[in-house]
């Protein structure tokens, strides 16, 4: 009988090559800091590596893509909470 | 048919059962994560607004990239003991287990150490926790963000302590989950202030 763990959850080796992943995704983005001639590009392509790297830990280590909706939604709601923090403080001390 | 305590484990540790132990706990655990999303946004917000108030004092050019990229690779990794302890625990074997939690936490150690270096660094070249806004957000933020990781710490020598002794059963297997929960969420926040605090400063 296929148990839960083996329909909600990856398996060993899919760990592994998530943290390979993660890994060479690291290397890139130091190799982005350093890389001068990429300009005003620089910036956003350090943010988008960083946010790949979130998402992967959030969706495959945290397991949100496999568990329930309902955490998603809550931790959702804590990143939105964040980000509106983020625009009030920045808005309000015009620091944008 | 009797229940045994594998039986237990098997039954308790996965959302498909509905089990509203289980499912409180986890949910507790999030709404936790997520209110502690709020805070680390506050304090990121924080440290953005005063990125430029050194009052003529040392800032960013004191980060010390390659070794905060080290430690960062660290604290990554320590993120991939952690799944593989937790996975190890599903599969009900401890000793695999074991050796992943204290995997992890050693790595959250050599991460702490190696945070302790780089405050010591900045103190000795002028950069205070009173030198400058910029000064005070920085120590507050990854300060913060180092306790965190300090509990997280103390968390997994609990896990070890309890599984060394033969306390952490089958059914225990959920405290192993909330911890990993934990210290993902620890390494996500890490993610950002590495890229918001250090890359995108240099």
């Amino acid at each position: 009988m296929a148990t839960a763990t083996e329909t909600h959850h990856p398996s060993t080796k899919t760990y592994w090559i998530v943290g390979a992943f993660l890994a060479f995704v690291t290397a890139v983005e130091i190799a982005v800091s350093y890389t001068e001639f990429l300009g005003p590009v620089q910036a956003p392509l350090l943010i988008a590596l960083g946010l790949v790297k979130f998402i992967t830990v959030v969706a495959v280590f945290m397991h949100l893509r496999y568990d329930i909706r309902g955490y998603r939604a809550l931790f959702l709601f804590g990143l939105i909470g964040a980000l509106l923090v983020f625009t009030v403080v920045m808005a309000v001390m015009q620091a944008f | 048919m009797s229940v045994t305590s594998e039986h237990v484990f098997e039954e308790a540790d996965f959302e498909a059962t509905g089990d509203p132990v289980h499912r409180t706990r986890k949910t507790a655990m999030w709404i936790f994560l997520g209110s502690e999303a709020f805070f680390f946004g506050a304090m990121i917000s924080t440290f953005l607004l005063y990125r430029n108030s050194t009052n003529g004092g040392p800032g960013a050019e004191l980060f010390n990239i390659p070794f905060t990229s080290a430690s960062s690779f660290i604290l990554l990794m320590s993120s991939v003991t952690m799944v593989l302890a937790d996975n190890s625990f599903r599969k009900r074997d401890q000793r695999q287990g074991r050796i992943w939690l204290i995997g992890t936490a050693a790595l959250g150690l050599t991460f702490l150490a190696g945070q302790i270096f780089e405050f010591t660094e900045f103190y000795e070249h002028g950069l205070t926790l009173e030198t400058s806004p910029f000064g005070s957000s920085f120590y507050m933020l990854t300060g913060f963000h180092g306790a965190h990781v300090a509990g997280g710490v103390l968390m997994l020598s609990l896990l070890i302590a309890f599984s060394m002794r033969g306390k952490l059963s089958p059914d225990h297997g959920m405290n192993v989950e909330l911890t990993a929960l934990y210290w993902h969420f620890v390494d996500i926040v890490w993610i950002v202030i590495f890229t918001v605090v250090y890359l995108l400063q240099i």
